[in-house]
């Protein structure tokens, strides 16, 4: 007898589990893109160029601020959306307490 | 200004030992010790969740050193924080509900249980076990030298006597509250700090003019301020970037980040958590590094950086707001220091003891043997704090990294590749730990990145290689 457990993949819940988790690298990927993108390529000009926005630069803006609330709102849409509520019980256990 | 701070000072310690003792009184009850002194019998809802999540991986270092270095090197400091916002949904959502279920089906308590039940080696547990030992002993340490400072440089008490009240009170709160204590305190603590940093910057924003006048008045001071590279030039996009493992995504592979996603009630509490815990990280990062970059002009030529963030709520804010926002950092101290305590005392307690000591101890024996483990710890911390050894600090700056070296591909491997064995595991947390130990020390910042992400390449392929050479022993 080993004590090793391996996963049960066969377990339906699982197959929810790993889309969820590859949402959240996948916004994660889309996250850094933008924080990146906005980041380097508005703030990398030389100073005297920067335009900006609610007193922010621009870059900084986009990146930190507009990015982090794009994030938000992703995050939110996804998690209404597509999550599905599961049971987390083990399924014997739950047989018991019927 | 020292009546005030004082005063919610001890309004915040009578809060937070009335949640400990109802805390207690739920101890008392339940009659799984373990699940409900390590796990908080995983009843924690979505709102709570967010907050202790947020507490764990931002503590006191966002809000004083944070803001300090912010102070230091302007905008391009609160873009590499921003990093942070994936923290938010990304440790819940890849850990998710995968890791939840696994953690019941195993009944694991500690992320320790979690690979040793996984995987089944003896090896991989006292390795877990004694690498959170070490590294979380050292940042508890340090963490109690920031709160004694802290409480010092407030109150006017000597540095011993501001370490004794905070070293007393931090144990007697975990000792009677165990995780459920710490997870409340953390949400008491989460409140104050979004409210704290939301006055705390409007006030610095009227304080310096508007925010174009102190970006006027910071580019005539150093343009650079207002770059994404920092005062001199040093912060590079390569740099930058590597804190989207070493404070972002890196963090599932924290244990005291991971055992709180394995804590929480069902999947409502966790989507909700998700959510609260991105609004909540993301606002307070962006607040807090924020108030660090405007401070600048406000209060010019600070040079014990740390002290920026109460020197600008004593400056902008009445002295009875103040009081109340200051208690928010000596919070975050406080709810790290437990929560790492109480890791350590599981390690021990839970991982080592019951494994391999005691395995048939009783109930009874266990929660004795948890509260000695937990006090002899915090005794320890406190001796350690009053004269903090070099090779202490040293461990402490070397942790995170350490601890992500080590778990990040075991965990993650462990929980979604069906093939992943022991030999992957070992190898991988072998590979992580020595390469990071030997880059942090003789190689640090290779091709200009963070020390920790070389460590966290090596590691994944060491597990791909050793766990593809022995696929037919399992």
């Amino acid at each position: 007898m080993s004590k090793h457990h391996p996963i049960e993949e066969q377990d339906p819940r699982f197959k929810i589990a790993n889309r969820e988790a590859i949402i959240g690298v996948i916004l994660a990927i889309i996250n850094f893109i933008w924080w990146y993108g906005f980041a380097y390529g508005l703030g990398s000009k030389p100073v005297e160029e920067y335009t900006y926005v609610f007193g922010l630069p621009a870059w900084f803006f986009y990146s930190a601020v507009v990015g982090f609330l794009v994030m938000l709102v992703l995050v939110i849409v996804v998690v209404k959306t597509v999550f599905v509520d599961v049971s987390l019980e083990d399924e014997e256990e739950k047989g018991d307490m019927r | 200004m020292i009546e005030p701070v004082f005063l919610s000072l001890v309004l915040f310690l009578i809060l937070i030992f009335i949640v400990g003792f109802w805390s207690a009184g739920k101890l008392r009850k339940k009659s799984r010790f373990l699940q409900e002194y390590f796990l908080g019998s995983r009843e924690i809802g979505g709102f709570i969740l967010a907050m202790t999540m947020v507490a764990t991986y931002g503590s006191s270092s966002s809000f004083l050193s944070g803001a300090g270095a912010a102070y230091n090197e302007g905008l391009g400091w609160a873009l590499l924080a921003m990093t942070q916002v994936a923290t938010g949904y990304f440790v819940l959502m890849v850990l998710g509900k995968k890791f939840a279920i696994m953690a019941r089906k195993y009944d694991a308590v500690t992320l320790v249980d979690f690979l040793r039940l996984r995987y089944g080696s003896k090896a991989i547990t006292l390795i877990s076990a004694f690498s959170i030992v070490v590294f979380i002993f050292a940042a508890v340490t340090a963490q109690w030298i920031g709160g004694a400072h802290l409480i010092a440089s407030i109150t006017d008490l000597n540095y011993t006597s501001a370490l004794t009240i905070f070293a007393v009170v931090v144990i007697i709160y975990v000792i009677i509250g165990g995780f459920r204590a710490v997870v409340l305190t953390d949400s008491i603590q989460g409140v104050i700090m979004v409210g704290g940093t939301l006055v705390i910057l409007i006030g610095t924003i009227i304080a310096g003019g508007g925010v174009t006048q102190i970006m006027g008045d910071l580019t005539a001071e150093n343009p650079n301020l207002v770059t994404p590279y920092g005062a001199d030039g040093s912060l590079t996009a390569a740099y930058v970037s590597s804190f989207w493992i070493l404070v972002g995504v890196g963090v599932v592979a924290l244990p005291q980040v991971a055992v709180r996603a394995m804590s929480y009630r069902n999947s409502q509490a966790m989507h909700r958590g998700i959510i609260v815990g991105t609004a909540v990280v993301g606002f307070i990062m962006l607040g807090i590094h924020l108030v660090g970059v405007f401070a600048r002009p406000v209060l010019p030529g600070v040079e014990e950086v740390d002290q920026v963030m109460p020197l600008i709520a004593m400056e902008v804010l009445p002295a009875w707001l103040a009081g109340v926002v200051l208690a928010a950092p000596l919070a975050a101290i406080m709810s790290t220091v437990d929560s790492l305590l109480l890791l350590i005392s599981s390690a021990l307690v839970k991982d080592v003891y019951l494994n391999y000591i005691r395995p048939d101890a009783e109930e009874r024996k266990v929660k004795q043997m948890t509260y000695i483990v937990t006090s002899v710890l915090g005794v320890l911390a406190f001796a350690a704090a009053l004269t903090p050894p070099d090779l202490l600090l040293e461990l402490n700056l070397f942790a995170f990294g350490g601890l992500q070296s080590a778990f990040i591909w075991p965990l993650i491997f462990g929980l979604y590749w069906q093939h992943s064995n022991k030999y992957g595991a070992l190898s991988a947390m072998i590979v992580g730990v020595g390469s990071y130990t030997l880059i942090h020390n003789v190689w640090p910042e290779p091709f200009g990145l963070h020390s920790v992400v070389l460590p966290v390449v090596l590691s994944f392929f060491a597990f791909l290689v050793a766990n593809l050479l022995t696929l037919k022993r399992t």
